[in-house]
């Protein structure tokens, strides 16, 4: 658990960074600070392994008091992440792992073998122990960052901005595997970023900060998209709000349709007889989806070839998110959204209305519960 | 020119060897001396301009009359070698100041951030991460200064310092221009093997330099782990 008391950082020029931040951050979890650009959140997060010093308050690591403990064991028992990865380019990305084994005295082999599990752990291949950061991507450099913070196995890892610098498509996947990876390991996680989107889909709890540094609301990625707390949060959650919240609804057993197939290497006359308003689904051998097929793409006498797939829905895991349901049926192009198991196996399909209705239902049941108000994480623990 | 070195051989081997001496041991000091007023002006920045407008006037002092006066401020005989050895290390500080300030400046902030966060302390933070990091472009520096110092040697010779220079003063003194050409010809081999010796320094020091413009393409990105959660085209 890391607690903010009060936390005051004031420049000796009079600025204030970061006003009187009350906060904690629960064990396990992962909490993380968003805001616009001087808010005062990467101040806040340098705070808590005092690469900067709070002007008044106190920061707590569990029952310690990070002010009494010299810096430099302090944070070799915090692992840190940052943008652009800051790797060391003249160590070897083995070396650069083992960086903090090495500083606490291990044993050169035990701190390397360390090292090499860790790269393994987050997607890195071996081969790359003896290369340099230069010789690898943006996405590779951020995972080895990954590696380094871990390496001591500490309990708490500060984050900032880590996957702000690499491409939406890098970003997304070392977004996926720092949730695996969090689902393994269970650290207590600080994660700075100016992406509500990410502060969205990775927190725990999220910490709205306002510029002057002052916290504007404290909830769960849930509560804060359906109930922001003024003009401010409203604002920066953006639009979409509604749409968006429906990602944290879960959708329970769905009425489903089930629904004719085709495979590749069939006729025109099976596509013809087996389609509904026109379009029939294509699945593989393992009754996977793969696309759409037009009864006007392929007459009889043709086969279904690869090339004539309409490839534009996305498929919803059955018990997922309404917001994956109501996706895959809005894009499916025949209408019908495809709903899958945790194996990616064809389950049925469900219309846009369907799943429409199934929100309706759910959200009026919550309004009867009344407004209650859902309990504010992080201020118990 | 072969003559003379056949008559002298042992004369001239005295003169080179002396000459790389006089070279080399103000490089030394003078880089030693230079890292902790370099890292100051890096780490502290308002020193920065003081410290090297400082060096850059010692840089203009002439080096005959720098070498005159030398004895006089470090109690020293006037034909001692130490004066030149001391004189040609203010030059090389004066030189390399600048260079040393520039190279841990050159350090990118995101790794020097790093190596806090990990609980590097001052003087290990120095040693093994901006250090490192800024020996390439300290490299260049000890460079020029070197080859400079091959040069400002010579003018020992004019206060009796033997060396290559002496070469210069014997010729013009005899006016055989063939012994002054080949004192000109040995400094500048002297200056070449220096050169080279560095260059090699920096390469065993700098591995991961040579490296650098290889990207990570040889090796595929690992394969992305596909969940049932994550978006697939159907």
């Amino acid at each position: 658990m890391i607690k903010f008391e009060s936390v005051v950082k004031r420049y000796p020029d009079g600025t204030v960074a970061v006003n009187g931040l009350d906060l904690v951050a629960p064990s396990g979890q992962i909490t993380v600070f968003v805001g616009p650009s001087g808010c005062g959140k990467t101040t806040s997060l340098r705070m808590i392994n005092r690469m900067i010093e709070p002007t008044s308050g106190r920061i707590w690591l569990d029952d310690q008091d990070t002010g009494s403990v010299d810096a430099a064991t302090l944070r070799r028992g915090i692992g840190y992440v940052i943008q652009h990865a800051g790797l060391f380019p003249h160590r070897t990305i083995v070396d650069n792992v083992a960086t903090v084994p090495f500083l606490l005295g291990w044993d050169r082999k035990k701190a390397r073998a360390r090292a090499m599990e860790l790269m393994e752990r987050v997607g890195l291949p071996a081969a790359f122990a003896s290369r340099y950061p230069a010789q690898l991507s943006g996405g590779q450099q951020q995972r080895v960052g990954v590696a380094r913070a871990l390496a001591a196995d500490p309990p708490v890892m500060l984050m900032d901005e880590p996957f702000s610098a690499v491409d939406p498509v890098v970003r997304h996947e070392l977004q996926e595997e720092f949730l695996r990876l969090q689902s393994e390991l269970g650290k207590t996680i600080v994660f700075v970023t100016h992406d509500i989107d990410e502060a969205v889909k990775l927190g725990d709890q999220v910490a709205v900060l306002k510029v002057g540094g002052t916290l504007a609301q404290l909830a769960t990625p849930a509560q804060l998209l359906t109930d922001p707390v003024d003009d401010f949060v409203a604002g920066f959650v953006g639009r979409d709000r509604g749409y968006r919240a429906l990602g944290f609804e879960t959708s329970g057993d769905l009425p489903t349709h089930t629904e004719q197939t085709v495979s590749l290497g069939d006729d025109g006359a099976k596509v013809q007889q087996a389609a509904v308003e026109g379009w029939v689904l294509a699945v593989d051998s393992e009754r996977k989806p793969i696309g759409w097929v037009s009864v006007h793409a392929v007459p009889p006498g043709q086969t279904v070839r690869p090339e004539l797939l309409q490839r534009g829905g996305t498929t919803a895991p059955i018990g997922g998110s309404l917001r994956a349901a109501l996706d895959a049926a809005l894009s499916s192009p025949s209408g019908r959204g495809v709903l899958v198991d945790e194996n990616d196996v064809l389950i049925g399909t469900i219309s846009a209305g369907e799943v429409i209705e199934r929100i309706e239902k759910q959200l009026a049941s919550r309004r009867s519960v009344g407004a209650e108000p859902a309990p504010t994480p992080g201020t118990s623990k | 020119m072969i003559e003379y070195l056949k008559a002298h051989p042992d004369e001239v081997t005295q003169y080179f060897i002396a000459h790389v001496w006089l070279s080399v041991l103000p490089v030394v000091f003078g880089l030693l001396i230079a890292l902790p007023i370099g890292w100051l002006a890096s780490r502290y920045r308002w020193t920065y301009p003081p410290i090297t407008n400082i060096a850059g006037l010692l840089y203009t002092i002439p080096s005959l009359a720098l070498f005159i006066i030398m004895p006089s401020i470090i109690q020293t005989k006037i034909l001692s070698p130490v004066n030149v050895v001391v004189a040609l290390t203010v030059y090389t500080v004066a030189l390399l100041v600048r260079v040393v300030a520039d190279g841990l400046n050159s350090v990118p902030e995101d790794v020097r951030a790093a190596a806090t966060a990990m609980g590097f302390k001052g003087i290990g933070r120095f040693l093994r991460v901006e250090l490192p990091i800024a020996v390439p472009v300290i490299t260049a520096g000890v460079r020029v200064a070197t080859v400079s110092n091959v040069s400002l040697v010579s003018v020992g010779a004019l206060i009796g310092v033997a060396q290559l220079g002496s070469l210069f003063t014997e010729g013009f003194s005899r006016n055989v221009m063939s012994v002054v050409l080949l004192g000109i010809l040995l400094c500048l081999l002297l200056a070449l093997i220096l050169d080279g010796v560095i260059l090699l320094l920096n390469r065993w020091l700098t591995p991961w330099q040579r490296l650098s413009g290889v990207t990570g393409r040889e090796i595929p990105e690992p394969a992305p782990q596909l969940d049932a959660k994550k978006e697939v085209v159907a």
